[in-house]
């Protein structure tokens, strides 16, 4: 299997007539590894761990056994990956598993085979996936404590299906297994925000989050067929060679090259909460902590940005899908930012600011920064981890409370200075503060907006810098109100959010005077620093050198996405993956590529200096609003509040933040009403016409038939007899007197 | 004539008389009865005027379908009969007492 890593033909498409038949580019070959046999054990890790919690929900397990074994067996998983990683040469590879399907016949094929594709862009996303899976599982081994013997089980069995989904999404070298892994995760979410099924409002939550990725499936399964019809092949390695030697286009009709991209974005936009799918991802907080950390903010959200990434050369063959990618990433980050400016549950606004950095992600990616893209992925999954894992701690401490107008210095409780300065570096990471991870990643994709050409980009541009700028306002704002400031703290009024607690710990958890917040222990403080360090030092792979290629800029994590089919959006490539330099060595006569890369300015300096310096401005300028607002003087936030409230002309604005822009109404009023009228409707005609006039009337008339004949049903035996005497006697009279009319008409 | 149909040889009308007799003396007992034995002997009775009638129009026709068809008659009645008298006996125990009325309940 030969893979071709440059485009020709689509270049030829491109461009026009006039090239050569090859280009002198670097020629990846995929290799088949079958000595990394045992890299199936990373999908291996997370089953077997099931099925011991399996085990031990059956034994009824009541101590710790079960976080052990899921935090042993991602470990491992954790560990088999890293080995991969250090034994990757820099050439694809493909490890087979399992042999799953294989069909042949005349004209045609179909292969899906549990078979591992290994480029740096699966490692990279494994790594990640694996090593924050272990660690939120220590995390959760305390702070799920409280419910050992109940659905401590459950939650760990959750989480290994939820691993196991994810690494065979990202791990699969076929779109099948992508879109089996996919499915896994949507399920595991769906079993793991339900996980507090006694509150209603967790298992709306959990159903909402399903119905609101079902239609994203929708779209991929829409997407897999298009694909194997268009190019006769499901796996990537394939799909690559076919894409680039232009075998398709023979036959080829014409309409399903840019029908693909619309139903990969579907399905991306349901997974990772962009518009306009994006509202489940705020309810879904209502799952434990842990899961919220590894599922709705770290890993699984991820997953639409590994599709579109291991897809991108479907996006590259209808360019506009990229620009309609791009702008939806970037409305959905300035509205997911709005929202979370106004929401006061700490949580909730973390949630927001998911929604909104995965915007970002979205951006990168239509902006040719597939680079800026997986590395705001990597370092918003540390960050943001960090973030909901404090999140939880608070929670988990305060009984409940998230408001964060009921918290405040939490830095000066003794046993709450990790959790404070955990919590304060992912608020630096998220705010993109100068020299931390999200500073240079989302510099990464922001300079990436205003170099790249397209439909109003640079307007986009600069609505992600106000949106950069909101980030850095809500985060700080939280920081400010929940760990500085005066000591003063309500505990909330349940436990948890949910699973009831209180019994095996000694202090009662009512209001006011009486309680005592508790401290995070060993398993939450170590899993909260390793993750706020890990969200401290994932700036570093933007700087250590890259064995690549000496063009790439972006450092080892470049790296990691050059040799992978998201290679198309490299800086120093042009957007099918060919080093300019060498394009135009060969093409002198000039190459108007619309989307291509040019060499961009922006105020004079080179844009990625340009937005070093504006980014940081920016996020400075939104860190000092909030200490004014929410620190030095928060009566003036109040103030604030009342002044715009007062005011008619701009009073609808902060109101339609808090009620989250209405969006959950619309919604409401534009799908679930009219579902809601056309189901009673049907109820109605199925109630009154189908089973009143047609089943009910049908069946009356052999029952005013019966009622006749009624009397003679009366239990005596005598009666029964002389009736059917009688009824004899009268058949065998009435026979003799036509036997007899029957015999003279003969004989007459 | 007259006479020597009625005392001379047997002809088929005497064992249809028989066999129509037998069967109005069951049907009577059946339907005057009150209790249980009596009544299912009386259709045993009624059975086997059913019979007779059959081996005499067999043998009349010379045709052995009618003996074929008593041999049923009879197989099935036995079978019958030991069902029927069961179904008595756990009747009886249920309630001491034979006479049919006291089954009145049994009705829907």
């Amino acid at each position: 299997m030969i893979l071709t890593s440059c485009f020709n033909s689509m270049i030829m498409a491109a461009v026009g007539d006039g090239l050569p038949e090859t280009l002198p580019v670097k020629m990846d070959e995929v290799r088949v590894a079958t000595e990394h046999w045992w890299a199936g054990f990373i999908l291996y890790m997370p089953l077997i761990s099931l099925a011991l919690c399996g085990l031990c929900a059956a034994m009824k397990v009541k101590s710790k056994l079960p976080a052990w074994i899921t935090t042993g067996s991602l470990l491992t998983s954790f560990i088999f990956s890293l080995l991969l990683y250090f034994d990757y040469s820099g050439t694809p590879e493909l490890i087979p598993i399992l042999s799953w399907i294989n069909l042949d016949w005349e004209g045609g094929s179909f292969a899906a085979n549990f078979t591992f594709y290994i480029d740096s862009l699966s490692l990279l996303w494994v790594m990640f996936v694996t090593g924050l899976g272990t660690l939120i599982a220590f995390y959760a081994s305390e702070y799920m404590e409280t419910d050992l013997g109940k659905g401590y089980t459950r939650f760990f069995s959750g989480v290994s299906v939820f691993l196991f989904a994810m690494v065979a999404l990202v791990l699969g070298d076929n779109l099948l297994m992508l879109y089996l892994g996919w499915e896994g995760v949507g399920f595991a979410s769906y079993w793991l925000i339900g996980y507090y099924y006694q509150r209603p409002a967790a298992v709306a939550a959990a159903k909402k989050a399903f119905i609101m990725n079902r239609i994203g499936d929708l779209g991929l399964a829409l997407a897999i067929y298009l694909i194997w019809a268009t190019f006769g092949t499901i796996q990537y390695d394939e799909l690559m060679t076919v894409v680039a030697d232009g075998s398709w286009k023979a036959g080829y009709e014409g309409w399903a090259i840019d029908l693909i991209p619309w139903f990969l974005m579907l399905a991306a936009f349901g997974k990772s909460a962009q518009i306009p799918l994006y509202v489940w991802l705020p309810d879904a907080m209502e799952g434990p902590t842990p899961v919220s950390a590894l599922i709705h903010a770290a890993t699984m959200v991820t997953a639409g940005i590994y599709l579109v990434a291991r897809t991108y050369e479907f996006f590259l063959l209808a360019p506009e899908s990229l620009h309609v990618l791009a702008w939806i990433g970037g409305l959905t980050a300035l509205l997911a930012a709005t929202i979370g400016m106004a929401q006061y549950d700490i949580k909730r606004i973390m949630a927001y600011s998911t929604v909104s950095q995965l915007g970002y992600m979205f951006l990168g990616l239509g902006v040719l920064s597939t680079y800026g893209a997986a590395y705001h992925v990597f370092t918003h999954a540390f960050f943001k981890a960090a973030l909901f894992l404090t999140c939880g701690t608070i929670m988990h401490g305060f009984a409940g409370q998230l408001d964060l107008r009921k918290l405040s210095g939490l830095l000066k409780i003794p046993g709450w200075r990790i959790t404070s300065i955990a919590m304060l570096i992912g608020c630096l990471c998220l705010a993109g503060f100068p020299f931390t991870s999200g500073y240079f990643s989302k510099d990464a994709i922001l300079a990436e907006a205003f170099i790249t050409q397209g439909p109003g980009f640079e307007a986009l541009g600069w609505i992600a810098v106000f949106t950069a700028f909101l980030t850095a306002y809500y985060t700080f704002r939280v920081w400010f109100r929940v760990c500085l400031g005066k000591v003063e703290y309500e505990p909330g009024d349940d436990d948890h959010g949910g699973d009831d607690h209180g019994d095996d710990h000694g202090h009662g958890h009512g209001h006011g005077e009486g309680f005592h917040p508790h401290a995070p222990r060993f398993a939450m403080n170590f899993v909260m620093a390793a993750i706020a360090i890990g969200a401290l030092v994932a700036a570093v792979p933007y700087f250590m050198p890259n064995h690549a290629d000496e063009k790439l800029a972006g450092g080892w994590v470049a790296d990691m996405v050059h040799d992978s089919t998201a290679r198309g959006g490299l800086p120093g490539l042009d957007r099918h993956g060919v080093p300019l330099s060498e394009f135009d060595a060969h093409h002198a006569d000039g190459h108007h590529d619309d989307h291509g890369h040019a060499h961009h300015t922006l105020f004079g300096m080179d844009a990625h200096t340009a937005m070093y310096v504006i980014s940081g401005v920016v996020g400075s300028l939104g860190i000092i609003l909030a200490a004014w607002l929410h620190l030095f003087r928060r009566e003036d936030a109040d103030r604030l509040r009342a002044a715009l409230m007062s005011r008619w002309w701009i009073a609808w604005l902060p109101r339609a933040m808090e009620h989250k822009w209405y969006v959950d109404e619309f919604y409401l009023a534009l799908i679930r009403t009219p579902l809601w009228i056309s189901s009673h409707v049907m109820y109605a005609f199925d109630r009154y016409i189908i089973d009143g006039v047609l089943v009910d009337g049908i069946a009356r008339i052999p029952r005013m038939i019966a009622k006749w004949f009624q009397p003679l049903h009366n239990g005596i035996l005598h009666s029964y007899a002389v009736t059917m005497a009688g009824g004899v006697a009268l058949i065998v009279l009435l026979m003799i007197l036509f036997l007899q009319f029957w015999n003279v008409g003969g004989a007459g | 004539m007259m006479l020597a149909v009625a005392f001379g040889q047997l002809a088929l009308v005497h064992y249809l008389l028989l066999s129509g007799v037998l069967f109005t003396v069951g049907l009577v007992g059946f339907l005057c009865r009150r209790n249980l034995i009596v009544m299912f002997l009386c259709t045993e009775l009624m059975f086997q005027a059913a019979g007779i009638a059959f081996v005499a129009a067999g043998r009349y026709y010379f045709d052995f379908s009618g003996q074929v068809f008593v041999i049923f008659i009879l197989t099935v009645a036995a079978a019958e009969a030991a069902l029927a008298l069961a179904l008595v006996v756990l009747l009886y125990r249920r309630r001491p007492s034979l006479n049919a009325e006291d089954w009145r309940d049994l009705r829907e």
